[in-house]
């Protein structure tokens, strides 16, 4: 079964080339997925992302079973709208999934999950939930609009009420407010400004003729892939999966070990691994000649080989990037090479960031 | 439906041939191919001089997407690339029957421009796909 956001009909009208993606109808592209790309770092750009999954965290418990399901610390959340990327851990320390939680109250949270992993988190949540006083409650009734770029929170303003923009005012990164119908969050997946705003579906398509309106230029998954690598940000399922560790993942930093006494899933294990050192690690890559490095392509360094695990062109830069996964003696500054199409090719090691805010930062 | 020439032969790897006289041909690849792949990124050609049989791979089409080769549709020398490809390579998106011209040969027998598909005969191929 082919699963269709509310905002299909719009992708189809604006003449977009649509693909499955786990099962859900998505815009690839537009059109020119580079163009929309340039959009979004010069200018402002939108995308649908109604397929991805909202889950509501309510209950007496909801703080302690947050503590207990997520590698970070939903402790550190001391501001109401205060958002916090973590990864969700099973016992063995592979990632589930990767997710962004929203703080409302300690017994109110918001999640929001990949699209692609919905049956097995709500699964998993679930089952980890049977001793604790909260209600697990998905939001399918919301349709997830992404507007970034560095023009996104202007044109985002011209279509707000006066008590909306009030509302969002001054709103740091990793912020969110619900705004009458609007739910607006300053997180994103492109490295650049600019809010993600959940509402009501039936309210989505009429706010996607608005935001086209004022013209922002609707974007699809092409766009959104190249976008993220080249911000340094994992995609689930290729740079990170059940198998994978945090600390193989360039998600340490999403762990929280103190306070020591949090038993948060798979903290054992992640101990043990953090006190041994031999997890590999996820790097950056970038190729200046000719050529893309893909996923799935051999690494070899005098270290030992390692693997890529997104690759792509990166249009802003001109040039190919990738993440890949390298044995944790590689060096950062180093030359290693990559075996692409039987023959190999010199890449520079980078930290796994590439592009912020339209500007290289390797 | 992609747009396909009627005046021009084609190979089932999607590649099209322009007959420009005096045993030249030139060669491209379909807009329907260039669609398939998205966003052109890089074209690496094959150097003037060259001597290609049909159905080696004698050049590289890269788009954000995916690496294609492409194919020499007949047994030819190459007698010219098209250099503007190489800092505009989405011309063949753009152009994909003009300005975005891969090479040209100089063909060995005119005649197996013959065993190549008319326009009808490519629609039907892409239809199979």
């Amino acid at each position: 079964m082919t699963n269709k956001t509310v905002l299909h009909a719009k992708h189809i009208e604006a003449g977009a080339k649509m693909v499955d993606f786990y099962g859900w109808d998505m815009p690839i592209n537009y059109g020119s997925q580079i163009e929309e790309h340039h959009a979004v770092r010069t200018d402002a750009g939108m995308f649908d992302v109604s397929h991805m999954t909202i889950v509501d965290i309510n209950g007496a418990d909801a703080k302690a079973f947050l503590q207990r399901l997520v590698t970070n610390d939903v402790n550190k959340l001391d501001v109401a709208g205060k958002a916090l990327y973590t990864g969700m851990c099973n016992e063995q320390g592979g990632i589930i999934d990767d997710l962004i939680v929203y703080f409302f109250s300690d017994t109110a949270y918001r999640l929001v999950v990949n699209s692609a992993t919905r049956e097995k988190d709500l699964a998993w949540i679930n089952a980890q939930a049977a001793n604790y006083t909260v209600t697990i409650t998905e939001r399918p009734e919301f349709a997830m609009i992404a507007i970034q770029g560095p023009q996104a929170k202007a044109k985002v303003a011209t279509l707000l009420t006066a008590e909306q923009n009030a509302a969002i005012e001054g709103m740091k990164p990793f912020f969110a407010v619900q705004a009458d119908d609007l739910f607006i969050a300053t997180t994103g997946y492109t490295g650049e400004d600019g809010y993600e705003i959940a509402l009501p579906a039936e309210q989505a398509a009429e706010l996607w003729q608005q935001l086209l309106d004022v013209g922002v230029k609707p974007c699809g998954l092409g766009a959104r892939d190249t976008l993220r690598l080249e911000a340094g940000m994992n995609l689930y399922g290729l740079d990170m999966d059940e198998s994978v560790s945090p600390l193989a993942a360039n998600m340490a930093w999403t762990i929280s070990w103190e306070p020591e006494d949090r038993n948060f899933i798979g903290r054992q294990t992640l101990a043990a691994q953090r006190a041994a050192g031999d997890q590999p690690k996820l790097v950056g890559l970038v190729l200046e000649e000719k050529g893309v490095l893909r996923a799935g392509l051999k690494v070899i360094s005098a270290d030992g080989e390692g693997i890529i695990t997104s690759g792509t062109f990166s249009p802003t830069l001109g040039h190919s990037i990738a993440l890949a996964r390298v044995p944790r003696s590689v060096a950062v500054g180093s030359t290693i090479e990559v075996e692409m199409r039987k023959k190999l090719v010199k890449v520079q090691v980078v930290k796994p960031g590439f592009v912020r805010n339209g500007k290289k930062i390797f | 439906m992609s747009n396909i020439p009627s005046e021009l032969k084609y190979a089932t790897s999607h590649e099209w041939v322009r007959n420009e006289g005096n045993g030249v041909v030139t060669v491209g690849i379909t807009e329907h191919a260039q669609n398939l792949l998205g966003d052109m990124v890089f074209v690496e050609l094959p150097e003037v001089g060259d001597a290609v049989s049909t159905g080696d791979d004698v050049a590289v089409a890269e788009s954000v997407k995916a690496a294609s080769d492409i194919y020499a549709p007949v047994t030819g020398e190459v007698v010219e690339i098209n250099e503007e490809l190489e800092d505009t390579p989405e011309l063949v998106n753009s152009d994909a029957f003009g300005d975005g011209w891969l090479f040209k040969l100089k063909i060995e027998d005119e005649g197996e421009l013959e065993s190549l598909l008319d326009a009808e005969g490519y629609a039907n191929s892409i239809d199979e796909d």
